[in-house]
């Protein structure tokens, strides 16, 4: 790409340049603009134009094309970010070409997707993005045509003067690109968007639909070997000896090489690659002490009854609270470990040689990961070119970059290029698994009013972070406790979709239920008359919004026709804040066979204005149902430091005959749009398990749920 | 190593693999037939779904030495002239999340709808029962079904 000239805009938020084939580009970066307060690593005056990673480009004839370089794990942002640009641009969507455009790795270390904030953070400066360019070439035109800026309106791409006449986009680009960058252009008001709220379908659905190379796994170059590694099987354990005879008599297998306490075997096709890591023989070393679930379960309820608790939020006198009040409940529920389960394994490709790395596959944090590859071969960042591909499924899985350190490494001893793959049993048996985590609630009651919330937890490794201690009901009990405990394990656990309240979304909302029938009140009552107690905080913690907790309640309620269903229809109900958006849920479901059928979700969001309501109901059910799977089925149990569970025969993932109907309705707003990869996932747990109670009588405490059924039930 | 001569997508090929090669990889690593794809090679996620003589089956399951003389179909020759009406529906009702199982899914809804044109609400989630979607678009899946079926009839 020639450039002539390059403006640039004061803060460097935005440059421009003509193209020598004509028309403009303008160039962003889109992470740091996504992030105005996190400062990057050097000046950016000092950057060449390279250094832009999302560009917007109009060519002479006026097609619009953005290249985005959002990490795409199916939560729709390569979609929904550039429909931001194109709103305050003022161009139709069916001009506008958007394509997946190369990272820039080296000089940005915020660069990631993950908690449902890409579209929150990019609200603002990706409009004013698109509002600048726009505000440019308005003003190329107004030049033209020797009159004031103010008197010329937008439309589709064309602008408008009083007199009637008419430029293209495409016909002032030149100009346009040779202008200042103005500051501060207006946004357009949300009543008059054309893009954001319309039904876009995914940019990439053409190429999805027709099976053409877009993932990680479909990633090849001449010469390129595949690479299946034999890794520790159980957790604690080192490599001794290995015999790799029967290996390398496979036909295909070009090399087997020993790394870390791993062994690669590289071969010319996957098949082989993996038929030479089964002949691989082996001796494991007890490096720490191997465990197993019983002794997690054991560990993490010593911990709730012990006293070794770190303190995140006390509010009050809990235990004042606790012995002034006429009663006590308190419950216990515990959930097991989960792998991630992506539908497309982890994998990688590395090539290493003397002079570049270059590094390609599906990957949340690429400049993390390409700092650490770095960082392991002692070489240059400015010597890593990372490159994503689209990702089956992220989950929170493709956070850690294990598998890309594993490729540069196996490249690099290999001098060749190498696309390590995991098998679907390498995936679940090699996890940094959601771990396993235990919660104690208790809540005082004193003249019919709640008096003091405890919350305990124990959980292998770490635990819950950030504001999620603030979260409801926090600020609406005068004494209130949130402590925490871990149990430091060998296993290796990290983020999984909705983190930590992926599990206390469902104890928290099935002991509400719970306390609120032991109080004789009626829950969703109790929940309304809870938040007033919210109303006007100035808590800054607090950053749930009891008017839009209270929005989402009532929206279900009516949707859902709660109380109101026919015979043999159970519901529950479940409320929850988190990553910014507020979900309730409604549970209807039926008992067949003493086995409960969940016949339909009712999901209320507010996640303020819906950018893309295709996309985003997608998510949203998407979201429940992945909830609803995860809380009737999901366990991974270890034996002896080994994962008992390592491909879909041995581990039930939902199919499409297990699923409900949900219904999503969103709340009508002009607030900023906040995230929905995860927060409808964690309320669901305990709107089943409230239903469930109401149809059977019997308390769920322990994911999975369906362990806790009766097992004639369960021969469906 | 043996040479087998496979018919795939009304074209003939020649590879060059061991006898127990799943099709799934001879597909994938060989021909350049990614749109296959693999979730677990035992047979459970439906992922690698192609049709053998029309019939939706796990192409991680069958090994090359098997299939001399069968019509091997995939994804990337499910429709000579642009999409399938199958594919068509996919694309209206935008089902993909990350988009990974939606080859299989397609290949499964497909051979469904040619056996059986009309089918009910349930013979549709019975039917695409042996293909796991982890982003759990199912619902999105039954719809672009129920489209398709209108499609085809
Ligand atoms: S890869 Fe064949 S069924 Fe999963
Ligand atoms: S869309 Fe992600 S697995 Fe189906």
């Amino acid at each position: 790409m020639k450039t002539k000239q390059v403006n640039k805009s004061r803060r460097d938020f935005l440059r421009t340049s003509v193209l020598a084939s004509g028309g403009m580009i303008i160039g962003f970066n889109l992470f740091n603009a996504c992030k105005p307060d996190v400062k990057p690593p050097i000046d950016l005056s000092l950057l060449d134009y390279n250094d832009f990673n999302a560009f917007i480009k109009i060519s002479d004839d006026g097609k619009v094309t953005i290249f985005s370089p959002n990490p795409e794990i199916g939560q729709g942002v390569k979609t929904s970010m550039p429909m931001l640009i194109a709103e305050e641009l003022d161009v139709a969507w069916k001009d506008v070409n958007v394509v997946q455009g190369v990272l820039d790795t080296k000089n940005y270390t915020r660069q990631v997707a993950g908690g449902s904030q890409s579209i929150r953070q990019g609200w603002e400066p990706l409009r004013q993005t698109g509002a600048t360019a726009r505000q440019m070439l308005v003003n190329a035109a107004a030049a033209k045509w020797n009159i004031d800026p103010s008197e010329c309106t937008t439309k589709e791409g064309i602008i408008k003067n009083s007199n009637g006449d008419k430029l293209g986009y495409g016909e002032v680009v030149k100009e346009a690109a040779l202008l200042e960058v103005p500051e501060n252009v207006k946004l357009k008001d949300p009543e008059d968007f054309k893009i954001i709220g319309q039904d876009i379908s995914n940019v990439d659905i053409d190429k999805i639909i027709t099976g053409k190379p877009l993932f990680g796994l479909d990633y090849k170059v001449d010469g390129m070997l595949y690479a299946s590694v034999l890794r520790p099987p159980a957790f604690g354990q080192k490599l001794g000896s290995f015999d790799d005879t029967n290996t390398r008599a496979v036909n295909g297998v070009q090399d087997v090489i020993k790394f870390g306490e791993k062994i690669a075997v590289l071969a010319t096709n996957t098949w082989s690659a993996m038929k030479g890591k089964k002949a691989l023989k082996a001796e494991w070393i007890e490096d720490s002490k191997p465990e197993n679930t019983k002794f997690h379960d054991e560990k993490l309820l010593g911990l709730l009854d012990g006293s070794s608790f770190e303190t995140l939020r006390k509010d009050g006198d809990v235990k004042n609270a606790f012995s002034e009040a006429d009663f006590v409940l308190e419950r216990t529920y515990e959930s097991p470990f989960l792998p991630h389960n992506c539908l497309e394994p982890m994998n990688f490709f590395a090539n290493v040689t003397a002079d570049k790395i270059d590094l390609v596959g599906p990957i949340q944090t690429p400049a993390g990961t390409a700092y650490g590859v770095a960082q392991m071969l002692g070489r240059n960042m400015d010597e890593v070119n990372l490159q994503m591909t689209r990702m089956g499924g992220g989950f929170g899985r493709r956070l850690y970059g294990d598998f890309a350190m594993e490729a540069a490494e196996v490249s690099h001893l290999a001098k060749k290029p190498v696309q390590v793959i995991f098998s679907r049993e390498d995936d679940m048996e090699d996890g940094i698994y959601r771990p396993a985590i235990k919660y104690r609630i208790a809540a005082s009651v004193k003249d019919g009013k709640m008096t003091g919330y405890h919350l305990k937890e124990a959980a292998i490794n770490s635990n819950m972070y950030g504001l999620i201690p603030n979260f409801f009901p926090a600020g609406a009990i005068d004494n209130y406790q949130v402590d925490v405990a871990n149990y430091k394990s060998n296993i290796t656990t990290g983020a999984w979709r909705a983190p930590y309240t992926n599990f206390l979304a469902s104890a928290e909302q099935s002991f509400f239920d719970e306390l609120a029938e032991a109080m004789q009140v009626d829950r969703i009552q109790l929940h309304l008359d809870l938040l007033q107690n919210v109303k006007g905080t100035t808590d800054d913690r607090i950053q749930y919004s009891p008017e839009r907790l209270e929005g989402v309640i009532k929206l279900a309620v009516e949707k859902s026709n709660w109380g109101k269903t026919k015979d043999g229809i159970y519901q529950g109900f479940a409320v929850y804040y988190c990553h910014n958006s507020h979900v309730a849920e409604v549970v209807d479901l039926e008992m067949q066979n003493g086995f409960p059928i969940i016949k339909k979700v009712t999901c209320a969001v507010d996640c303020g204005i819906v950018v893309n309501p295709l996309g985003a109901r997608n998510q949203a059910q998407g979201g429940v149902l992945d909830g609803i799977g995860h809380m009737m089925y999901g366990e991974l149990t270890f034996a002896d430091g080994m994962p008992q569970s390592n491909n879909f025969d041995t581990y039930q993932l939902i199919r499409i005959n297990q699923t409900p109907q949900v219904d999503v309705h969103f709340v009508e707003s002009d607030m900023e749009p906040t995230g929905l990869g995860e927060p409808t996932l964690p309320p669901v747990g305990g709107a089943i398990a409230n239903a469930i109670y109401a149809a059977t009588k019997k308390r769920i405490y322990k994911q999975p749920f369906i362990n806790n059924l009766e097992l004639e039930a369960l021969k469906l | 190593m043996p040479v087998y001569q496979l018919e795939i997508n009304d074209q003939t090929f020649n590879v060059e693999a061991d006898r127990d090669t799943p099709l799934m990889w001879v597909l994938r690593d060989q021909l350049n037939l990614v749109g296959t794809k693999y979730g677990c090679g035992i047979g459970q996620c439906g992922s690698c779904t192609v049709h053998i003589d029309g019939i939706a089956t796990k192409s991680c399951l069958l090994q090359v030495s098997q299939l001399q003389g069968m019509k091997i179909t995939t994804i990337e020759g499910l429709s000579k002239e642009g999409l399938h009406p199958v594919q068509e529906a996919w694309k209206e009702i935008d089902v993909p999340q990350c988009g990974y199982c939606q080859t299989g899914q397609i290949m499964t809804a497909t051979s469904f709808l040619k056996n059986n044109p009309k089918p009910t609400d349930s013979e549709i989630r019975n039917a695409m029962q042996t293909n796991i979607c982890r982003c759990a678009a199912y619902n999105s899946i039954e719809k672009a079904v129920k489209v398709a079926a209108k499609k085809l009839s």
